[in-house]
């Protein structure tokens, strides 16, 4: 029904931004000389500490371990002595712990890393090997949620997935980490490509990137062209093409259930980073240490793309490329979902995929809803944002829910575009968080009930 | 941090500014898009001009003026945010200025926009909070307030006199009788109303024939009857008779995506097929559709497209974004209801034209018709697998 490239429907157009940085070549960030490495790195159990204050540490080495389930493994992004552990201050605003490397120079590699497998032998692993590596090797999606990659391979043995996709959209303005990633390494995400395809025991691999990176699109094209299951297609520019249920719907045409997973849908989405951090872990025996970061904005003097270590903070960044006059946002991620952050202290974490310096002004006032419907038209959920948002400024919180507020994928999508500048998604996150306590608040009061009375002391 | 790090940085400010997501805001405002529907009305008010001269002018001025004043003095009242410079006010002045008749006296748009504004939008807490189209409201009220007044859309006026003398002319002749530079002639819709046959409409001849016999006097040709009611030059409301003019406007409109081009549409279409497939009698036989006359049934679509404020309706009233629904299935079903209304009013009703009322009953339907359109939420209502 549709004409042109596949996509979903909804969505805006932001402008691109990509120029400022899109064009430059990765350059390797120098080693400051403090790291600071999260132990909460993404959502789920905070890692915990195997080494102790006072401890040589080699690159590579393991410095925690997963704390619980949906946990990552950690390990030294280069060699030191741990300075310290203790509160490390966390995009989120989480209080939240991290181990603080004083590196030695010499950036040596710890003998259990760099176990480089040869052709044959990465053929001979079986799915539950190369989860294992995945896993071992502290692996979280690279996009930005950073949820545990090895999790994500584990499903359940009732889901079966057909169909792994790497997300190469990066349909968020200026950043371009996935964009040199794609021109740079286009065999080693195949290569990571054919690992994830494996391990869930899928039958295809399907490359996802936006039309405004057709050079890109080739230099993929070209690596799977031959390779039995493997394919790249182009989608439609649009934000937010790369989220994953809108990623699965142009590809695949199938719709994640409301509040079910991709698996749901018969679906793995990884980012293209994250492809080649897997076949690093598994080919070449490296854990992840470091990722592009690509740090633009407005107010950065020199914009780049930059193998950062985990724990550079963006202070240091800052300092190395220089802040302009005039600046107002920091930001960590991409302006639509990315989070504005408060500390130049802050680290780099496994799934930072850019670091922006903006002059944006705060957003006036919000006026009245004028019921424009552009929040409608561009819900890629299909909801009723105008709704949501007129529930949302009046504390109406249990009235959100039969205007599906909890499948609202927090894009921005509607508060980018609303004339009256209304914060929409603000409410809706607020409605959300409040819904969730009061859930939690009606189930201690059941068990409450519930519970047998005590017997009265004597 | 590391230390050197700390030593190098510069221009931090002094704190970030921190927000929710996104961090990026679209340029448009909604003064912003009040003011380009003010653009977009003003080709349809030069014809207004250049078909009935100075004086019409005048009374757009006094709508637009009165509006805006009215909408200070009520949020003034009110201890409201003063939002007159939103072009909001403006929209609803020079809206309901199209939509009065050019030879009114002065007062007829300055109580018109007041009721426009007072009751009409603020008494409902503003703009984005009225549930009425504010000109419609101010237009309805004028149509019970002054109905000889209203009735003067049957007056057509030419500039033939010069600005000073025109203005004076009128103002100070308006409410005694014929207007100073003015020509009478039945509108094209009062024309084609049925019963038939009577005046205008005996059995004799073709619709486009008699609308023609009462625009110029004799019946021409009727491509020319046409070429007249699409640029303009019929008696009628301010605003709506150049429908070329309009629909240039509406273009903008829609091509700045302020409009979904789906709302006009159906109303106009609606509207037309609705007229001609509702059964009229003339003189005891059926008539049109109902009794096969091809040829008369084209010239009343024509007719009927072509007359009275469906356009101005259908560009700009119907489509004002706070009292038309937001999805684009709720938007279709708004103006084939619409639609439906003006060709009931139109044929069966006591007036001419149901623009007017037609767009004021599915203002009250609005959130009926966009709770009854709700898309799909994106994974629910799956088959399952």
């Amino acid at each position: 029904m549709r004409f042109g490239l596949p996509t979903f429907r909804g969505g805006t157009h932001p402008p691109e931004k990509k120029e400022l940085a899109k064009d430059l070549v990765v350059e390797a960030f120098p080693i400051p000389g403090l790291l600071a490495v999260s132990l909460s790195q993404g959502i789920g159990a905070p890692s915990k500490p195997v080494v102790g204050v006072g401890d040589e540490v080699k690159r590579g080495q393991l410095i925690a371990e997963p704390g619980g389930f949906v946990s990552a493994a950690l390990h030294a992004p280069t060699s030191g002595k741990v300075k310290s552990i203790g509160e490390c201050p966390h995009p989120v605003g989480l209080r939240a712990n991290g181990i603080f490397i004083e590196p030695d120079g010499a950036d040596e590699w710890h003998p259990d890393a760099q176990q480089e497998l040869s052709e044959e032998q990465v053929g001979a692993l079986d799915a539950k090997e190369i989860i294992a590596k995945v896993g071992a090797a502290g692996i979280v999606g690279m996009g930005g949620a950073a949820f545990p990659t090895h999790v994500k391979l584990s499903p359940p043995p009732d889901k079966k997935v057909d169909t792994v996709i790497l997300n190469g959209c990066e349909c968020e303005p200026y950043l371009a980490a996935d964009y040199r990633v794609m021109l740079d390494r286009p065999e080693d995400i195949v290569k990571g490509l054919k690992l994830l395809v494996k391990a869930v025991g899928a039958k295809r691999g399907i490359i996802g990137v936006e039309a405004n990176k057709p050079d890109a699109h080739e230099r993929l094209l070209r690596e799977v062209r031959g390779v039995e299951g493997l394919s790249c297609k182009m989608v439609a520019v649009k934000y937010p093409q790369g989220a994953e249920k809108q990623l699965i719907k142009a590809l695949l045409n199938r719709e994640v259930p409301s509040g079910g997973l991709p698996m749901d849908a018969g679906a793995l989405v990884q980012n293209v980073g994250t492809a080649v951090a897997v076949w690093e872990a598994v080919g070449l025996g490296r854990p992840l240490t470091e990722r592009i970061v690509t740090v633009s904005g407005e107010c950065v003097e020199r914009p780049g793309n930059l193998l950062c270590r985990i724990g550079v903070s963006l202070g240091d960044l800052l300092a190395a490329r220089g802040v302009r006059p005039g600046a107002r946002r920091l930001i960590s991620g991409g302006p639509m979902m990315g989070l504005a952050q408060w500390n130049v202290d802050i680290p780099v974490m496994k799934g930072t995929s850019g670091v922006l310096v903006l002059d944006e002004p705060a957003p006036p006032k919000g006026v009245a809803c004028i019921n424009c419907g552009r929040c409608v038209e561009g819900c890629p959920a299909h909801l009723m944002p105008n709704r949501l948002s007129v529930l949302g400024e009046r504390e109406r919180w249990e009235d959100m829910m039969p205007w599906n507020v909890l499948d609202c994928i927090e894009c921005g999508v509607c508060t980018y575009q609303c004339p009256a500048k209304r914060p929409i998604v603000h409410w809706i996150k607020q409605g959300k968080s409040e819904l969730r306590l009061l859930k939690m608040k009606a189930e201690a009061e059941k068990k409450k009930k519930e519970a047998p009375k005590g017997v009265p002391a004597e | 941090m590391s230390p050197e790090a700390k030593k190098n940085i510069a221009n931090l400010p002094e704190k970030w500014l921190v927000t929710t997501s996104p961090h990026l805001r679209s340029p448009e405002t909604v003064s912003q898009i009040m003011w380009t529907v003010v653009l977009a009305l003003l080709p349809a008010c030069v014809a207004g001009l250049v078909v009935f001269g100075w004086y019409a002018g005048l009374i757009m001025a006094i709508a637009v003026l009165s509006a805006m004043l009215s909408e200070a003095v009520v949020q003034r009242v009110l201890r409201r945010p003063m939002s007159v410079s939103d072009g909001s006010a403006a929209v609803t002045g020079l809206l309901l200025g199209c939509c009065l008749p050019a030879a009114c006296s002065w007062y007829v748009p300055a109580v018109g926009s007041f009721v426009a504004i007072f009751v009409g939008k603020q008494v409902f807490g503003g703009l984005g909070r009225n549930y009425f189209n504010p000109a419609l409201i101010g237009r309805a009220f004028l149509q019970f307030a002054f109905p000889g007044q209203m009735s003067m859309a049957k007056w057509k006026m030419l500039m033939r006199k010069p600005l000073l003398e025109s203005l004076a002319g009128n103002i100070f002749n308006v409410g005694a009788g014929t207007p100073a530079d003015a020509m009478s002639a039945a509108t094209p819709l009062t024309t084609v109303q049925p019963p038939f046959p009577h005046e205008d409409m005996t059995s004799d001849i073709t619709p486009l024939e008699a609308v023609g016999r009462s625009l110029h006097n004799t019946a021409e040709n009727p491509w020319d009857v046409v070429r007249d009611l699409g640029l303009g030059n019929i008696p009628g409301c301010i605003g709506e008779v150049s429908k070329l003019a309009l629909l240039l406007g509406g273009l903008i409109l829609i091509a700045n995506r302020y409009v979904n081009w789906r709302l006009p549409l159906a109303y106009i279409v609606t509207a037309v097929a609705t007229v001609v497939l509702l059964p009229v009698k003339s003189g005891g036989d059926w008539y049109g559709l109902w009794a096969g006359q091809w040829n008369v049934v084209g010239q009343l679509a024509v007719i009927h497209v072509l007359s009275g404020g469906l356009f101005l309706g259908a560009f700009f009233m119907i489509t004002d974004m706070v009292t038309s629904p937001t999805t684009s299935r709720g938007q279709v079903f708004y103006g084939i209801a619409a639609g439906v209304l003006v060709a009931l009013i139109r044929v069966y009703g006591g007036y001419p034209e149901g623009v007017c009322y037609s767009i004021l009953l599915v203002n009250a339907g609005r959130l009926l018709i966009e709770k009854c359109s709700v898309p799909r939420v994106f994974g629910t209502g799956l088959k399952k697998a």
